[in-house]
């Protein structure tokens, strides 16, 4: 289960180092966009090197090299292994997806792992949100999570703070991975000193189904955490309408709300979630 | 031939590797004092790993782990081909 992702550089020690420290549910260790050509096969072996001596304790993802570059087959071989848990696969679609799942199954096999890798897809352009029912529905997909940066340049429309622009792109993934059973996960916010701006975001991204957010800056997982989690007076009113419903025959009231099947079912979802998150 | 990886950041390190027809190791670190039995034992383990014997290597340090010395030098050995 994650609330917050957070994006760090696979070519800086110090980065990698300190990933462990802060409060995110997982650590996104990029090889791609934040990596120059140059430096593609010093941040491979960093990683590799760094993942042999470290267990951060949390939920490793590598976003790897996207498939129309030379670097994505040597990052999977090199890195692919019981340290970590999912591959972050960019410009992701149909295709490429189903692609990943069956070289992730041979290097599983090759190298003997002892669990199976997971595939978040990263939606990125518009042929591939126009696909992202199929996408979601793949074999080890297990989240997906939306790139807005790249999608809104692949619209031809401006990135724009209050993300208008990127509705009903959320809209479709948010749906698409609710109908699945995985989490979409949002894009991250780009401006790392707003802070009122980011809860906004993540407020809009969660009202439209989204479980979790990607993070560029480690001082946006506090914010993204609070609002991913279930408030304090959520899980009250959840723990509330469960006591009520054991004691209850059909639908009941509190403070004049009429509380029946799908609200006694969110409830179990807060109080799931709450739970998982260290907070009951 | 010569290789190079790293950078000189706070907690990394720049590796240069040069062909020799000896090894020879310079290491210039300002935990030197208390460090350099161990970084010389790491160098010496990837050197073993990646079949090398005669290199010259000369490490800038700035207070670099023991990965990130492993994946510099790994990464600079490699560069040299």
């Amino acid at each position: 289960m994650r609330r917050s992702l957070l994006f760090v550089p696979g070519d800086n020690p110090g980065m990698l180092q300190s990933a462990g420290v802060y409060n995110a549910d997982a650590i996104i260790i990029d090889l791609e966009d934040s990596i120059s050509l140059s430096n593609k096969d010093s941040a491979r072996i960093l990683v590799e090197e760094f993942l042999k001596d470290y267990k951060l304790n949390k939920e490793i993802i590598v976003r790897v090299n996207s498939f129309d570059s030379p670097y994505y087959k040597e990052d999977l071989e090199t890195l692919v292994s019981d340290n970590i848990d999912t591959i972050l696969l960019p410009k992701a679609n149909l295709e490429n997806t189903v692609k990943l799942d069956a070289i992730l199954s041979k290097l599983e096999s090759k190298k003997n792992l002892t669990k199976t890798i997971k595939i978040i897809p990263l939606i990125e352009q518009v042929s591939s949100l126009l696909e992202v029912e199929d996408i979601a529905l793949l074999n080890r997909v297990d989240g997906i999570l939306l790139g807005a940066e790249d999608l809104t340049t692949d619209m031809g429309v401006e990135r724009t703070k209050k993300g208008y622009e990127i509705f009903y792109p959320r809209a479709k993934v948010a749906l698409a991975c609710i109908n699945a059973g995985i989490e979409a996960i949002d894009t991250p916010f780009t401006d790392t000193r707003d802070f009122i701006g980011l809860e906004e975001d993540c407020h809009m991204a969660k009202g439209l189904g989204f479980k979790a957010k990607s993070a560029i800056h480690p001082n946006h997982i506090d914010i993204i955490n609070k609002v991913y989690s279930p408030s304090k007076e959520e899980i009250v009113y959840a723990i509330q309408v469960l006591k009520m419903a054991k004691t209850s025959k059909g639908a009941f009231s509190i403070n004049n709300k009429m509380i029946d099947k799908p609200v006694i079912e969110r409830a179990k979802k807060t109080i799931e979630n709450a739970k998982a998150f260290g907070l009951i | 031939m010569k290789g190079i990886a790293g950078t000189l950041e706070s907690n990394d390190c720049l590796i240069t590797v040069e062909t020799s027809d000896k090894l020879e190791i310079i290491i210039n670190s300002p935990v030197a004092y208390l460090y350099e039995d161990e970084i010389k034992k790491t160098i010496l383990e990837v050197l073993k790993n990646e079949k090398q014997e005669k290199l010259k290597i000369v490490m800038e340090d700035k207070g670099a782990l023991d990965y990130t010395i492993r994946a510099r030098l790994i990464v600079a050995i490699r560069r040299m081909k």
